[in-house]
């Protein structure tokens, strides 16, 4: 039925027909697993994700999360990609992420082709963790650097330094990690427009095939959103932060990256993240820990945002969801606009209209030419994609 | 009827209007702690809020006076704006005599001149009563001068009390026994009763209040409107205590009220005489006119599909409020809507206030008007409230714009300011009077829509808020009117049109450009925002795009919060009009007419 109903489409349109990586796309579509590991040696200024500082509950953590492992085998049947998240997950020592892996592996069926991200600190990464790490089937880190600036780490509160971070490069790739990235925050209080370009510039050095340009973002929940408030901080107005997304967009886009996501940069198709495109592109995710979310194409649950619930509900055979939302229509296709506008690909309007029964370009065209005068939309091949200015725009492209 | 006394309270705004009539109904007994809130008469909650009286209403009090005898107090309350005087005027038209109520720190204010007037029109009984005696910057002394000075009465008999405090309380209602003359007219005579007020019980109908001048009703009756012959069967006629009382008749000399099936207040006419259909009196009473809405705007639903709630909530509000009228209208620019007629600025507020919070609407109100009248090349006279409805410059033979004469009561040393601020606003023929010394009087002639636009809020702020106003129309007289339209990216909102003075077209239009600056949000691209009289731009902003509004992180977990607070804003913007693909806040509209903090 879908097979022919894709194939009515493309006898209509055929120029949209061939640009439609359907081959690539099947596969893109299995689901993503993702595992967070709420631990963290300190906890940085700036992060709203979930974490604790009690390393001593790692163990039970661990039996915790391989019983909702037993209990959430049965969701979805395949994965072609695992992200270990956090908090901090090198803080756990290889062996300990060696139980977790093999207890996937019992639970879940996970493709051998599989892109296993793991997020690491600077700080906990040298050469021969890497290669062991490497050896349990792990093909890709994430480094959590930010700066290499020590006086914005230490405005961050991270627990690492900039030379730390530009060892931790070199031993990621000594190791034999040829698909990694790094993040890096832009945006910060003080920080002047060329230091960030530095930054840029180093992390060019070394050819990382995947960076995430971060604007900051204050989050009231932390410690830097309390300065804030307090009126202690002051953060670059909404102008400056427009031209440092488009310097950033820029530079790297010269530097042989491609621009895929708003704060995404990419070395060539191959190295996206493929775990984190799932987001935006809507496909359904098993996310396992605490405060892990899921969404299996029509429901988004939450677990609950406590370590110790979540150890107490696990062992007492309940599965530790706190709360579970059925996304109505309405909802699921607000949600593919705002994320869709976030990426590159944009959305396609095929697609669009065979998911939610409407013609997107149709209904919003008087809002849409505008925008493709003004330069912020572009129609590639059938898609509607946002351009480096409408990139910035995404929410209120979404909002139209 | 000797045991009767029909009076009223008049007081400028804020001079204790309110809490005078709470005093006398808790001093008479008739409400007990539980049922008593302040302001009691004023029931609304705008009314409650802003202190003033929008509709007036009216309450027996039974009073065992000092002479051993049992009274019926009636008082009518009246509304305390500028835009209600004839209300007022019929208000006072049902009684004998009234409190002239003047707060002892601000002293006589222009509204207490005006109302004393009134009362002196109906030949009234006039009780000066000197409010707030208590107050630290009371000045007793100088208000008995103005008594005598100013309003030319015998200060003599004046009363002093703190209606906040309960002090001389029973003095004024002793005084109204002793000094008010009870009603005349004969119970048998044929009936003559004259309507001060009617409102909506949403189980009865209309309820309408009147003051038996002659003769005597009952239920079964037939009655007839004499404005218009309308008969209706009298279902209950009675008293208004602190809930209605039904009585088996009304007689001569009496206040209350009249159940006859008459489904709208609408229908009800203030002023209008009542009659028995098979026994009618042979003259109406005097004094009769209808209201005529001086101040005209549209209101426009905020989203298109909400048109029929609108539409409910008109027609239930007007049920309470006869001087509201309203008509179908549309708008290129706002789409369908209602043509709106008001007897001031501050009562369109309150009905704007009223439809948004008692009836749960989202509005839009178009600029405001007066009514112009146009002499066109071929002879015929159109009168235009609605700039949508301006002829064409080419066929306008004569335009004519009302004018009013304004009194103002102002401290002498803002004279200046106030008569810098008179001429701006193209005040005429100014006559200076000094009822006191240090006082003055200024009368000036001027163009209503000088009044409306915001002539109110800069007199007050002028004169820190010392200087006091009142207006009535005087009549039409030659103008040079224009039509000046904005244009938003291009488009012209026909909503923000006003047809205004050649001299002022520029000026408006600047204002009305920059105000529409400010409240319009930015958007993803560049807004501009002309003014335009004919094809001709006379002025002009932009509204320079914002670039950025994405967040940096989007992962599993943040779809969820991300996007409820992405629809949080899109019901935001659902509360804004499309203009093209503008999205205008409703403060825009608004922000057009209001003034200059200067």
């Amino acid at each position: 039925m879908q097979v022919h109903h894709n194939f009515f489409i493309s006898m209509q349109k055929p120029k949209s027909q061939s640009s439609k990586p359907v081959g690539k796309r099947r596969a893109e579509d299995n689901p993503g697993l993702y595992l967070h590991i709420p631990f963290c040696e300190i906890k940085c200024r700036y992060c709203d994700f979930f974490s604790v500082t009690e390393l001593s509950r790692i163990t039970d953590f661990l039996d915790a999360i391989c019983r909702e492992m037993n209990l959430r085998g049965k969701v979805f049947k395949f994965f072609d990609t695992l992200y270990i998240g956090g908090g901090t997950p090198s803080v756990l020592r290889p062996d300990q992420l060696n139980r977790l892996l093999e207890h996937l592996h019992q639970h879940f069926k996970i493709s051998k082709e599989a892109e296993i991200t793991l997020e690491a600190n600077p700080a906990d990464i040298s050469v021969s963790v890497m290669k062991e790490l490497y050896s349990l089937g792990i093909n890709r880190l994430n480094i959590g650097v930010q700066s290499f600036d020590n006086r914005i780490l230490e405005f961050l509160g991270r627990r690492h330094n900039g030379r730390q971070a530009i060892r931790a490069i070199e031993a990621s790739l000594q190791a034999g990690f040829g698909n990694f990235g790094i993040d890096l925050i832009y945006g910060i209080p003080g920080q002047k427009r060329n230091t960030w370009i530095k930054t840029l510039e180093q992390a060019l050095t070394f050819q990382i095939p995947h960076l995430s340009c971060y604007q900051l973002t204050v989050e009231p929940e932390t410690p830097l959103g309390q300065s804030y408030k307090k009126g202690l901080i002051l953060t670059p107005d909404n102008d400056e932060l427009f031209e440092l997304f488009m310097d950033t967009s820029e530079f790297l886009e010269k530097a042989g990256y491609c621009h895929y996501e708003v704060s995404n940069f990419a070395r060539g198709d191959s190295r996206i993240s493929r775990h984190n495109s799932k987001y935006w592109h809507h496909i359904p995710y098993l996310g396992l820990g605490p405060s892990a979310h899921s969404f299996d194409g029509e429901k988004r649950w939450m677990n609950v945002r406590s370590l110790e619930d979540y150890i107490q509900r696990l062992n007492q055979g309940k599965l530790p969801m706190e709360f579970c939302e059925n996304l109505t229509r309405e909802e699921l296709q607000f949600e593919a606009l705002f994320l869709g506008f976030r990426t590159s690909a944009g959305i396609d309007l095929d697609d669009f209209e065979e998911k939610f029964g409407w013609n997107l370009w149709s209904v919003k065209e008087r809002d849409y030419e505008l925008l493709l005068d003004a330069g912020h939309l572009k129609i590639v091949n059938g898609r509607l994609q946002p351009t480096r200015t409408g990139m910035a725009l995404a929410d209120s492209l979404a909002l139209l | 009827m000797d045991h009767i006394r029909n009076f009223s309270i008049i007081a400028h705004i804020d001079h204790g209007k309110s809490t005078l009539a709470d005093r006398l109904i808790q001093f008479t007994g008739i409400s007990d702690e539980r049922t008593f809130k302040d302001q009691m008469l004023d029931n609304m909650d705008i009314e409650r809020e802003r202190g003033i009286t929008i509709k007036s209403q009216a309450i027996t009090l039974p009073y065992q006076a000092k002479d051993g005898k049992t009274y019926s107090l009636n008082l009518i309350d009246t509304p305390g704006h500028v835009d209600f005087s004839y209300e007022v005027s019929r208000a006072l038209a049902s009684c004998e005599g009234v409190l002239l109520l003047i707060d002892a720190a601000q002293g006589v204010q222009a509204q207490t001149v005006a109302n004393l007037y009134l009362a002196m029109e109906h030949n009234l009984e006039i009780i000066p009563v000197i409010n707030k005696i208590d107050l630290p910057s009371a000045d007793v002394e100088r208000v008995i001068e103005q008594i005598d000075d100013e309003l030319g009465l015998d200060s003599e008999g004046h009363l002093k009390c703190s209606a906040k405090a309960g002090i001389g309380i029973q003095d004024i209602l002793e005084a109204i026994v002793k000094r008010v003359p009870p009603p005349r007219g004969n119970p048998e005579a044929p009936l003559a009763a004259l309507i001060f007020d009617a409102h909506y019980d949403p189980f009865r109908g209309t309820i309408i209040h009147c003051r038996i001048m002659e003769g005597t009703v009952k239920s079964g009756d037939t009655i007839r409107f004499m404005s218009n012959s309308a008969t209706y069967r009298v279902e209950e006629v009675g008293h208004f205590l602190l809930q209605r009382e039904k009585r088996n008749c009304l007689s001569a000399g009496e206040v209350g009220y009249i159940i006859a099936g008459v489904k709208t207040v609408s229908d009800v006419r203030t002023g209008d005489t009542i009659t028995l259909d098979d026994r009618p009196c042979s003259q109406p009473l005097p004094g009769f006119r209808e209201v005529k809405p001086v101040v005209f705007a549209s209101i426009y639903p905020i989203a298109s599909d909400d048109y029929d709630d609108l539409k409910a909530a008109l027609e239930k509000y007007q049920l309470n409020d006869a001087s509201f009228i309203y008509q179908k209208d549309s708008s290129a620019a706002l789409g369908q809507g209602f043509r709106c007629g008001f007897l001031g600025l501050l009562h369109l507020e309150v009905v704007q206030e009223r439809l948004e919070r008692e009836y749960d609407q989202s509005i839009i109100l178009s600029v405001p008007s007066v009514r112009y009248r146009f002499t066109l090349k071929d002879g015929s006279i159109v009168y235009v409230d609605n700039p949508a409805h301006y002829p064409g410059s080419s066929s306008i033979e004569l335009s004519e714009e009302p004018y009013i004469r304004a009194t103002l009561m102002l401290p002498e040393r803002y004279l200046g300011a106030v008569m810098k601020l008179c001429m701006e606003k193209r005040g005429v023929n100014s006559t200076l009077n000094y009822p006191s010394p240090g006082r003055v009087e200024l009368l000036y002639e001027m163009p209503l829509a000088e009044v409306i636009y915001d002539f109110y809020d800069r007199f007050k702020s002028v004169t820190q808020g010392y200087g006091s106003f009142d207006y009535e129309l005087i009549d039409y007289r030659e103008s040079q009117l224009v039509l000046l339209d904005i244009l938003v990216n291009g488009e012209r909102v026909d909503a923000l049109s006003q047809i205004v003075h050649r001299d002022r077209a520029r000026a408006r239009g600047l204002q009305a450009c920059e105000r529409l600056k400010e409240e319009i949000p930015r958007q993803m691209f560049k807004i501009a925002i002309q003014g335009a009289i004919g094809g001709e731009i006379i002025s002009r902003t932009t509204i320079t795009p914002f670039r950025k509004d994405v967040i940096a992180k989007c992962y599993g977990g943040d779809i969820s919060r991300k996007r409820k607070l992405l629809e949080k804003q899109k019901k935001g913007k659902k509360r804004m009009k499309m203009i093209g693909q503008v999205s205008i806040p409703q403060s825009a509209f608004l922000s057009v007419l209001k003034s200059d903090a200067d």
